[in-house]
């Protein structure tokens, strides 16, 4: 592996030129984590790469010599499975002269060329050749010559990452606490598995933490999204639809709010459902298509139907994977820094695979319910919240009143709670979550780790 | 007694036959034969066209909601072409009830992406009537541009729409209106206001 000086020639170092503690308190942090292109840039590597970063789905790339293209942070990424089948992130920069070799969003590629001046990759990265090799005195066979790719790629079920510090921990190790929550998300499916489908694709112009501030804010919701929630149940008969349970007193409400280390969160709305197949499908808002479906599936299954029909709706949990990856619904949405204000966030969807046919050939059925449903949140709720996140950038450039408070819930007596394992639990809309967090983005930007790329031999 | 279920409260006809239809509608649909060279029927269908942007442009919702069908769908794809809906999402798929929803929504007063609301100026050109084989219903392509303002920004929206139009008396009603946007697989900023 290559030790690098990645911001070599810039004349500050940003560990060094910030007071962390004095932009990160317990109860606020400052605006400039926010707004300042200086720390965002240092967030780019001490951040995006330094830490476990998500990348791809494995179901993007099901067969050797399918890629994604993809970025961490802002570095272009190709995330391939070579022709051995192993799971790479090669950087999308030529060797020469640094072009991207690969300008597809997707596809299938035994090998990378160059479109500039032709020289080709394996899809393990290595030079395959460059047009006129004689005109050069130097060996193509050095390492130099080959791509860049990222030195530690890991998947835990389906989910890939990468990072670019060697000495992170493994992946599992990583994720901890959160890994049985993810396998209880999957688990719920057929087979244990989504695929990834097409996306909601949003983009909105405020910094990308505000999203990740969000991800597990139960506070917002009842005012946020009220009109989804008036809109939900202007036809309703029975049942309060969708996030109601956040309308009355949430903090009484069974849902909490977890804290798992290394930044990662959870909100599991689950408790506030009864605990039988179809109570979920009976909360569910109004989709196109949804009478119909559950009709047939009903006459299909019998019994049966309320599991498949709990698989067309909204799981009512927020997965949260610091720093892009957010697992919410059916939805897995990733976070995308484009610029200090500039932020997109790809609300993926996933289908039922159903191969041992555990549903009883009502997979199509399923998966045509549940696109419906995922279209719902991004459409009715998302674009409120982000319009919020641009408004709260608007508002930080009031430099004289400089604070972010996320003090919810801190020094209430017998609120907040940690276990042996360490883990913190509250109730719904406490910020305890964000405090945390913040306290490991502090650790990270102030003594970033030591970034390496890796490169074929 | 038994009636139709209404299509504004309860969704019956989102079958899989609805979506057979659809994706063969609107696919492959713009040929040179089909064009209908009528040039009333060419004038009526831009007329039409003309008054459901300028409704949208005043925000006349609930009259825009008249010239659809009973049984209705718009569709903003989020890939080129559109696919099979019911492999993938969109970026807006909407029945007659989620229509109803999305106008609803916004008169609430608390859909903060559309507080404030947007002011649009539309642009419809390039109105092509097609025939489908169906006496009495036309695909209508349409490009359009929508200059958007909105929170002290401007930008535009390109982009054309397939219209699915059936014969109503001397006017039309809108079966299916596809909106294909020109960055329909590219994050969108605040796509909240209807296309
Ligand atoms: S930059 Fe790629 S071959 Fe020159
Ligand atoms: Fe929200």
């Amino acid at each position: 592996m290559e030790d690098l000086k990645p911001r070599a020639g810039r004349p500050t170092d940003a560990a060094a030129s910030f007071d962390w503690d004095a932009l990160v308190h317990d109860d606020r942090v400052h605006r400039t984590i926010y707004t300042d292109p200086d720390i965002f840039a240092a967030e780019m590597t001490a951040i995006f790469g330094g830490t476990w970063t998500y990348l791809a789905h494995e179901s993007q790339i099901p067969e050797n010599h399918d890629f994604v293209t993809t970025l961490l942070g802002l570095r272009p990424i190709i995330v391939v499975r070579d022709a051995a089948g192993v799971i790479r992130a090669l950087f999308n920069r030529c060797a020469h002269r640094g072009a991207t070799v690969c300008r597809a969003a997707a596809g299938s590629a035994r090998v990378f060329q160059c479109p500039y001046h032709g020289w080709t990759y394996f899809n393990t990265g290595k030079l395959s050749g460059v047009p006129w090799p004689d005109g050069y005195a130097c060996d193509f066979d050095d390492a130099k010559y080959n791509l860049a790719q990222v030195p530690r790629v890991e998947s835990y079920r389906g989910f890939i990452f990468g990072t670019l510090n060697p000495d992170a921990a493994s992946l599992v190790d990583h994720l901890g606490p959160m890994a049985p929550i993810i396998d209880q998300w999957l688990d719920r499916h057929p087979g244990g598995r989504v695929r990834l489908c097409e996306a909601n694709r949003l983009k909105y112009k405020g910094n990308w933490k505000l999203a990740y501030d969000n991800s597990a804010d139960g506070y917002h919701v009842k005012f946020s999204h009220r009109s989804l929630l008036e809109m939900e149940n202007r036809l309703k008969v029975g049942n309060q639809k969708g996030m109601s349970f956040y309308k009355d007193a949430p903090d009484d409400a069974p849902m909490y709010v977890q804290y798992l280390g290394n930044g990662n969160h959870f909100k599991d709305k689950r408790p506030n459902i009864e605990p039988r197949p179809g109570a979920l499908w009976e909360i569910e808002g109004p989709h196109p298509g949804m009478e119909h479906f559950e009709e047939r599936l009903r006459e299909r299954l019998g019994e049966a139907a309320a599991r498949a029909l709990d698989l067309c709706a909204s799981e009512p949990v927020n997965i949260n994977i610091f720093p892009n990856l957010l697992i919410l619904g059916n939805h897995i949405q990733v976070l995308q820094p484009r610029a200090v204000d500039e932020t997109d966030t790809t609300w993926y969807g996933t289908a039922v695979v159903d191969d041992a046919n555990e549903l009883d050939g009502a997979v199509d059925d399923v998966n045509t319910l549940r696109m419906r449903a995922l279209e719902s949140f991004p459409n009715f709720g998302e674009v409120d919240d982000a319009v919020n996140f641009e408004e709260i950038q608007r508002g930080l450039m009031a430099e004289e009143d400089p604070w972010v408070y996320m003090h919810r819930g801190l020094d209430v007596p017998g609120r907040v709670k940690t276990d042996e394992n360490g883990v913190i639990t509250a109730p719904a809309t406490d910020e305890v979550f964000m405090r945390e967090t913040f306290k490991h983005w502090k650790r990270l930007m102030a003594s970033p780790p030591k970034l390496t790329i890796q490169r074929e031999t | 007694m038994s009636s139709a279920p209404d299509p504004k409260r309860t969704s019956h006809y989102v079958t899989d036959a609805f979506y057979d239809a659809l994706v063969r509608d609107f696919t492959d649909w713009q040929k040179d034969d089909a064009v209908l060279g009528d040039v009333g029927l060419r004038d009526s269908a831009r007329a039409f066209l003309e008054r459901e942007a300028r409704l949208l442009d005043r925000h006349l919702f609930a009259d825009w909601l008249e010239l659809f069908a009973g049984e209705c769908l718009y569709w903003v794809p989020a890939t080129p072409g559109g696919g099979d809906p019911r492999r993938e999402v969109a970026v807006c798929l909407d029945d007659r009830r989620r229509l109803e929803d999305r106008v609803f929504r916004m008169a609430t007063g608390f859909a903060w992406s559309q507080v404030p609301e947007s002011r649009t100026v539309r642009l419809v050109t390039n109105v092509e009537p097609f025939a489908t084989g169906t006496e009495g219903i036309f695909m209508v392509r349409s490009n359009f541009l929508i200059n958007e303002f909105r929170a002290g920004e401007s930008r535009s929206l390109a982009g054309w729409c397939g219209h699915r139009l059936r014969r109503v008396g001397d006017g039309f009603e809108i079966l299916v209106k596809q909106v294909n946007l020109m960055e329909c697989d590219q994050n969108l900023r605040n796509p909240s206001n209807i296309i």
